[in-house]
């Protein structure tokens, strides 16, 4: 099979790239770094990272490879750690770093997390992902959440809308831009934006404790429950009120839609701030978060992580240098001031954040002490990679008419997941 | 090879000679080894890991423990789970529509621009580089053009309401049902201006004393290239099916670009099934099941043809 040689030759590339920086760096005064943070404003965070470590006198060894999601990166760090020369750490997303700890690649960061007393200010529910078997082996660098909406506020004054507080309300909401002569819901119509919404409107829909019952949990009742189908019926609703060449837009395209003022709103992680912030666009003043009506207090989060993996002994102290610094207070609140997100310390203070990370930070903090700090099912912070896809199959067959009812689509869900498991 | 074959020496009696013939005729075998064992551990010795794989319960990691044939039995099941269909069985349905869209019309438009061409017209040397153009970009660069150029917003439907016609409607790339006809479109137009370098090759060689043995016996221009030259093209048809066949099986670039990764899951093609499951889903027994059956689907063409063309040599 031709492309599959093509994928081994490329990953076999990747592994040599990985052995001769490996062997440049004799210097323990080095950090290497995999990422896929490669456009502007992820590179302009990343700096602050480089900064600081440059003020301790380390070098920054960049290995980046691009590719929104990361996919490429995943592939191209697989054949490092297979070749057993892994970099000093690696942005990485929910399960891979489970899956690298399982496979007892990673290292053990418990001597830092300790001193630092990392268990109290990290999220609960994202310790998760960060340690194994108590072992800190993976540092949290941002915490995104998927349930917001974002506004054009010229739109919403022109049409008088108010803030909704529920369902309902933004169906009215949704009804009244109709009237006034814009695209209500500016939606990306891909597998996974269209699983993204479905995160929020089940949380709308049937409550943190149900969406914990049905995506942590996977219990049957709740995954073949009314409420579900109910889930269902409500995600179909909000369907009438796109544009129809929705299918296959690229979510930045959504967003600026809504910058644009050619559609009222977008649900959509708290990412698409950055598309506001490069054009210039003020919270608050020209665009307006909130959270998706409904889940207001729920935080659904998905977070950016660099694992730590088990390099020699001679490239430790970097490695310390690196979690501590990524890990510390200063770090953490300018970094995601510049990346958009939320500092993954609930201890960080909101000074210097807009409008819309001050009320992400005070979220973050309740959310966490209330138990309503849970993972997106759709970025793979719910269930492991296997079970999502099959989340985002079902839904986006359902979204686009291949499964004809709530009802096939309760019952496909309850199978898929499973089926997955 | 050649130049090493020509230049040996007259003196064979000489013992340095013959030990020099020797190497003269091992050298090639020496060239060649290289490339030969590359083949064969990264062609060959993968395409068995990944029929090991298969076998296994590989998950984000490749795995050693094996569960017999307990992913072909799922693999088995989707492709007759129709209800919502699955994405293996779209996948595969969605690969006879493309593959019998794009082989058949790359066919078609690439013989009729070659006889077209082939009609000692003015201006062919800046006519057939145009018509050849397309191949020079590679299919993802082809994938979003066409997509840009397809999108009812921005693209064909928003031109021709502009110039008048508003009743105009064209939105296949944006509905999940027709879009796999989109990525043939965008496929067709990339590769038929190969398959006609072919056919003009083809039609070059054709002997104009059967061409003028044809028209002295009366027939027909028609007549002539139905009944005669067409025929006389068997081997650069069987070539290009050969071509054309493997692309669209292996075609994953053009269909991720052209739909925007693939909304409703209704342009899966068993390529972007197997790249999902076996990097993003971790489920890389499953992929490698997949990889598998493609793999035997190409055999399963490319088989009966080289027994054919072996068969023909040795008559």
């Amino acid at each position: 099979m031709k492309f599959r040689s093509i994928l081994m030759a490329s990953a076999m590339v990747a592994s040599a790239i990985g052995l001769s920086s490996a062997a440049s760096a004799a210097d323990i005064k080095e950090v290497q770094m995999l990422h896929w943070w490669t456009s502007g404003g992820e590179a302009a965070a990343l700096k602050v990272l480089k900064d600081d470590l440059a003020k301790k006198g380390y070098a920054w060894k960049d290995v980046p490879v691009a590719g929104g999601g990361g996919e490429a990166a995943m592939t191209a760090l697989k054949a490092m750690v297979a070749a057993g020369n892994p970099p000093t750490a690696s942005q990485i997303l929910g399960y891979f770093a489970v899956d690298y700890a399982e496979a007892g690649k990673l290292a053990d960061m418990n001597s830092l997390a300790v001193k630092e007393g990392w268990a109290k200010v990290v999220p609960t529910a994202l310790q998760k992902f960060t340690t194994t078997n108590g072992k800190w082996d993976a540092v949290p660098i941002n915490i995104h959440s998927v349930n917001w909406v974002w506004l054009n506020k010229a739109v919403m004054d022109k049409i008088g809308g108010t803030e909704p507080k529920n369902f309902d309300d933004f169906l009215a909401l949704l009804d009244k831009a109709k009237a006034g002569g814009v695209i209500p819901l500016a939606l990306g119509g891909q597998p996974w934006q269209e699983a993204t919404l479905f995160d929020s409107v089940v949380d709308s829909t049937g409550g943190t404790d149900f969406y914990k019952k049905a995506f942590i949990d996977l219990d049957a009742a709740a995954l073949k429950s009314d409420t579900m189908k109910k889930a269902f019926d409500n995600l179909a609703k909000l369907r009438a009120y796109t544009d129809p060449n929705y299918a296959g837009r690229d979510w930045n395209l959504a967003t600026a839609m809504v910058i644009k003022g050619d559609a009222l709103v977008q649900v959509m992680g708290d990412w698409a701030k950055g598309e506001f912030k490069a054009a210039n666009k003020e919270a608050g003043k020209d665009f307006l978060c909130y959270r998706f009506p409904g889940t207001d207090g729920t935080v659904i989060y998905n977070t950016d992580m660099f694992a730590m993996f088990d390099v020699s002994a001679d490239r430790k102290a970097a490695q310390l240098a690196l979690a501590d610094s990524a890990m510390s207070i200063e770090v953490q609140s300018a970094f995601n001031i510049v990346k958009g997100s939320v500092p993954a310390r609930i201890d960080v203070p909101d000074t210097g954040f807009d409008a819309c990370g001050k009320k992400g930070i005070a979220d973050v903090k309740s959310a966490n002490e209330k138990g309503t700090f849970v993972g997106s099912m759709a970025q793979n912070y719910a269930q492991p990679p296997a079970v999502a896809g099959a989340y985002h199959d079902v839904v986006t067959k359902f979204f686009h008419g291949e499964i004809k009812s709530s009802d096939d689509a309760v019952k496909a869900l309850y199978s898929a997941l499973n089926g997955a498991k | 090879m050649k130049t090493i074959a020509v230049g040996s020496p007259s003196r064979t009696d000489a013992p340095s000679g013959s030990l020099r013939t020797k190497l003269q005729m091992m050298l090639p075998r020496i060239v060649l080894a290289p490339s030969f064992a590359l083949v064969l551990v990264f062609v060959y010795g993968f395409n068995l890991w990944t029929f090991f794989l298969s076998f296994t319960n590989s998950k984000a990691f490749a795995s050693t423990h094996l569960v017999g044939i307990a992913n072909y039995v799922k693999m088995w099941n989707w492709t007759f789970e129709t209800d919502p269909p699955s994405n293996w069985h779209t996948a595969l349905v969605n690969m006879v529509i493309f593959g019998g869209l794009y082989v058949g019309f790359c066919l078609f438009l690439g013989l009729a621009l070659a006889i077209l061409l082939d009609q000692k017209i003015r201006g062919e040397g800046i006519l057939r580089p145009i018509y050849l153009y397309p191949l020079a970009l590679s299919f993802i660069v082809t994938g979003t053009a066409w997509k840009l150029f397809l999108d009812p917003r921005i693209g064909l439907e928003k031109a021709v309401h502009d110039w008048g016609w508003t009743s105009f409607h064209f939105d296949w790339v944006v509905n999940p049902s027709k879009m796999i006809y989109c990525v043939a479109i965008a496929g067709i137009w990339q590769s038929s201006g190969f398959v006609m370098a072919m056919f003009l090759a083809g039609l070059r060689g054709v002997d104009s004393e059967i061409i003028k043995a044809a028209q002295i016996d009366g027939a027909t221009t028609y007549a002539t290239y139905r009944r005669i030259i067409i025929p006389m093209m068997r081997p650069v048809f069987l070539s290009a099916i050969i071509i054309l066949t493997h692309l669209a099986i292996k075609s994953y670039d053009l269909v991720l670009s052209v739909t925007g990764k693939n909304p409703g899951g209704a342009a899966e093609l068993p390529s972007t099934f197997m790249y999902s499951f076996t990097f993003t889903r971790n489920q890389m027994a499953v992929g490698s099941t997949s990889a598998v059956m493609m793999l035997a689907t190409i055999a399963a063409i490319m088989v009966p043809y080289l027994y054919s063309e072996l068969r023909q040599k040795r008559t």
